[in-house]
């Protein structure tokens, strides 16, 4: 070897890259946590404005201080350093507990509400002023649901922020979030009418076709309440095959959907983990519309039943439906869907389980003019598509072969879009 | 009837797969560098943990068994040209009745002293990754030697660490062997903008070791000196002959072939970067190994046709920045007018280029164009006018993004 010896001076350490706005975001965050564990056992319940603010409210200004110290001195453009990298979101010890938390959430919010009982003294204030009473669980883990789609929102619009279908489609799916399912359904209760969510139709909200409700909607003295029950014909009937056809799935999964919206947002760290093998697709396709037949028949026993006055199914439809909504409506969406998020990816209750994505992805599939369109022999293989695919699907597979993508799975995000290093991939109506 | 091939890339793969659909033959396809095809221009994007090494898998483990490609993870050593055979490091000489050499490309070394330090590499194959990451374990600064592509990855890879980047690039702007002067010079503007310390006009004189045999620094022609603890060699590819020449195949930058991939020894062909044709030109991009590679196949199993390189498309991605070529964009532009657009913050250009008012080619940085209507412009000789009229036709960005609805080109003053 030839070397010849030259001073060559050694230089400073790098700085390390973790700033202080995300530390104290970081703690922020955490005490807020912490307070609200602490909660648990009673100890505000005397003041229910203060540990609101300081659980709660201290979350979420945290959330925020984290997202816009990860923004600074970043170049807009995809940027998944380290994912892979990651113990949170690639299914570490970190990913784990956090399952296990969320799980843990979703199991005591299902089956032992009372634990939750001192907690939701935490949103007592928020709830008598939107709701004109005090709160419940089910405020509590809306309240929940929301901030954390808001938070994360804002981190995905960061993330994403290169793209204005990113930006368009997140605030879309955040705001219906927070209007349909937060603003608006307490609004409701706040003037005494019928407690209602305008963005769940059937067969995804099921009960509502069923005619114990549609009657009664349909019967309401209140015109509101009548235009509900209309409403909600419409929408599974009419709106969505029309909107299905000219605009994909997307129009609901992505855009407008809670769960798609908590998906986008909260799952968003994790839609790497979704399982992309064949064998994955197959068992998707025979549970997810497994469960969509599981409704047809539901509701239409349930019709039958109504319209031979009982007399034909007796107890059995009824018992028929209460099996649906729990193993469907909590053990799957709820525990299963969410509490999975960091190990099976964001997407889990969509994918496997969710009635609604299963007929929009049949008319999707068979009556759309939505497709992913590859561009022309671009693709060189490389997987990001498919690796940041939240619904498992192989986009890779279909791109390197030159063929569009018409999958009833696709719920349009986009993502395989913006991670293509070749701009092979866009999501069209034509 | 027996076929082998040798290399497991995106050539020797296609080449396989494409037999295998409308053949019964017997394919082996033998690799040294790993047991399953992978995607070799996705190698960086494991490294900066965007995706795991099995993510790279354009197919499934399960896929070369159901369609009966067997696959030997071993070395090919030699060709014995008389028996027929490949002899292999580890397993008994491979019988063949058809060769196909499809052994890519491997990095340029320049005998710069100090090139076999420890912690100086190429970045080509697997291997270089997993060296990659031993190599960077404690390493701060980094020097890559060469502009190009390869070099523009390997910054964005090493600075997606933190790692300080010094760059040196012979030319007087990146890559502008290639790209017209506008473009380049935008690469070299973001190139900074990443906090890579550019150096053009520098070449590499030496490299500097320590007493353990480690590198510690380099030199360059000017007598600048650069402390590192990792040197890149990016100074581009030169096709892999090794296994053919040391076989008596004939070779000259490449292995030498004609038109319809026959080398100069019965039955043995060579497809993909590591083949030279007879106007001397050899192909080194993904999706013309993925054409050659497919268009050998119909010349084994049906009628044999000489093969024609399709309309010349390319892309690439700087950083942030997306490249599509499409057509002729020569680095230098004389005798051919263009048309160009850019973006007010200087990360999006546009360039149309034309020849007695006939559109022949394009050059986007980020922006994406289709494919299809590009290459069809070009094709017809569509005039100016009407490619800036229908320019919208070729939006190929997300919805919502109205870049190229909007671009206004200016035609160049010839």
């Amino acid at each position: 070897m030839n070397l010849i010896q030259i001073a060559i001076p050694i230089q400073a350490e790098p700085e390390a890259s973790i700033g202080l706005q995300e530390k104290i975001g970081f703690a922020m965050l955490t005490f807020g946590i912490v307070v609200l564990v602490i909660g648990a056992t009673g100890l505000f319940n005397s003041i229910p404005l203060l540990y609101g603010l300081a659980s709660i409210g201290m979350s979420v200004v945290g959330g925020f201080v984290v997202t816009a110290a990860q923004l600074r001195d970043k170049l807009p453009g995809i940027k998944n350093d380290g994912i892979m990298f990651s113990k949170l979101k690639r299914r570490g010890l970190a990913g784990w507990v956090l399952g296990v938390a969320f799980t843990g959430f979703y199991v005591l919010l299902y089956w032992y509400p009372a634990a939750l009982t001192h907690v939701i003294h935490s949103v007592d204030t928020l709830s008598l002023l939107m709701r004109n009473k005090p709160a419940d669980q089910w405020f509590l883990y809306g309240t929940f649901y929301t901030a954390a789609v808001i938070i994360m929102g804002i981190r995905t619009i960061a993330k994403y922020r290169n793209s204005k279908y990113q930006l368009y489609r997140t605030i879309s799916v955040v705001t219906a979030q927070l209007l349909f399912a937060f603003i608006i359904p307490a609004m409701l209760i706040f003037f005494n009418s019928k407690e209602f969510y305008f963005h769940y139709f059937w067969p995804l909200k099921y009960d509502v076709l069923f005619p114990s409700t549609l009657k009664g909607l349909l019967a309401s003295n209140s015109n509101l309440v009548v235009f509900m029950g209309f409403w909600s014909v419409a929408m599974t009937f009419v709106a969505t095959p029309f909107l299905t056809y000219y605009l994909g799935k997307r129009w609901y999964c992505s855009w407008v959907c809670g769960c798609g919206g908590l998906a986008e947002t909260v799952g968003d760290p994790f839609r790497q983990n979704s399982d992309k093998s064949l064998a994955a697709w197959k068992v998707e396709r025979w549970m997810v519309h497994g469960v969509l037949v599981f409704v047809i028949l539901t509701t239409s026993l349930l019709w039958i039943n109504s319209a031979y006055q009982g007399e034909v199914l007796g107890e059995w439809s009824y018992t028929f439906s209460k099996a649906y909504g729990f193993y469907i409506g909590a053990l799957f969406s709820g525990v299963a869907g969410v509490g999975f998020y960091p190990i099976l990816g964001s997407r889990v209750w969509c994918r496997f389980g969710c009635p609604m994505a299963a007929y929009l992805g049949l008319l999707q599939r068979f009556f759309s003019k939505f497709r992913i369109t590859t561009n022309g022999g671009q693709c060189i293989s490389c997987g990001n598509c498919s690796t940041y695919c939240e619904m498992g699907i192989d986009v890779r597979a279909y791109a390197q072969r030159g063929e569009d993508i018409k999958r009833a799975s696709c719920v349009g995000c986009g993502v395989c879009a913006e991670v293509c290093p070749r701009g092979v991939l866009k999501l069209e109506n034509k | 009837m027996n076929v082998v091939v040798i290399g497991n890339g995106v050539a020797g793969v296609t080449f396989a797969r494409q037999l295998r659909k409308s053949t019964d033959h017997q394919i082996t396809v033998v690799s040294a560098e790993s047991t399953h095809f992978y995607s070799r221009p996705a190698l960086m994007y494991v490294y900066m943990g965007h995706m795991e090494k099995e993510h790279l898998k354009p197919y499934e483990d399960w896929f070369w068994a159901k369609n009966r490609i067997e696959i030997l993870n071993d070395f090919a050593q030699r060709i014995n040209l008389r028996k027929k055979h490949v002899v292999l490091a580890n397993t008994a000489p491979l019988p063949y009745d058809v060769l196909v050499l499809a052994t890519g490309s491997k990095p340029a070394f320049f005998n710069w002293p100090g090139q076999d330090l420890q912690g100086v590499q190429g970045f080509t194959t697997m291997q270089d990754l997993d060296r990659l990451e031993i190599n960077t374990k404690s390493c701060r600064q980094a020097v890559i030697v060469g502009g190009g592509l390869i070099g523009i990855e390997v910054a964005e890879m090493l600075r997606s660490r933190g790692i300080e980047v010094s760059m040196l690039v012979r030319e007087e702007s990146y890559w502008n062997t290639v790209l017209p002067p506008d473009e380049s010079t935008i690469v070299n503007a973001h190139i900074r903008e990443h906090h890579v310390e550019l150096q053009l006009n520098t070449e590499l004189r030496q490299i500097v070791g320590d007493d353990s045999g480690r590198v510690r620094g380099v030199v360059t022609t000017d007598g600048k000196i650069i402390p590192c603890q990792l040197v890149v060699i990016s100074t581009g590819v030169r096709p892999n002959i090794d296994l053919a020449s040391s076989s008596g195949i004939s070779v000259v930058r490449g292995i030498s072939i004609n038109n319809n991939f026959e080398t100069s020894e019965q039955d043995i062909y060579a497809i993909g970067d590591c083949a030279q044709f007879p106007d001397g030109r050899v192909e080194q991009l993904w999706y013309t190994a993925r054409h050659q590679g497919k268009h050998l196949a119909g010349n084994i199993t049906g009628k044999v046709t000489p093969y024609e390189r399709e309309p010349f498309y390319n892309s690439a991605k700087f950083f942030d920045i997306e490249y599509q070529t499409y057509g002729t964009v020569p680095a230098d532009l004389a005798g051919i007018e263009s048309a160009t657009w850019k973006s007010e913050n200087g990360r999006k250009f546009l360039r149309l280029t034309h020849q007695y008012n006939r559109v022949c080619g394009f050059n986007a940085l980020g922006i994406r164009l289709r494919s299809e209507v590009c290459l069809k412009w070009i094709a017809e000789g569509a005039s100016v006018e009407h490619v800036i009229e229908h320019l919208h036709q070729a939006d190929f960005d997300q919805e919502f993004t109205a870049v190229v609805k909007n671009i206004r080109l200016h035609r160049s003053v010839a």
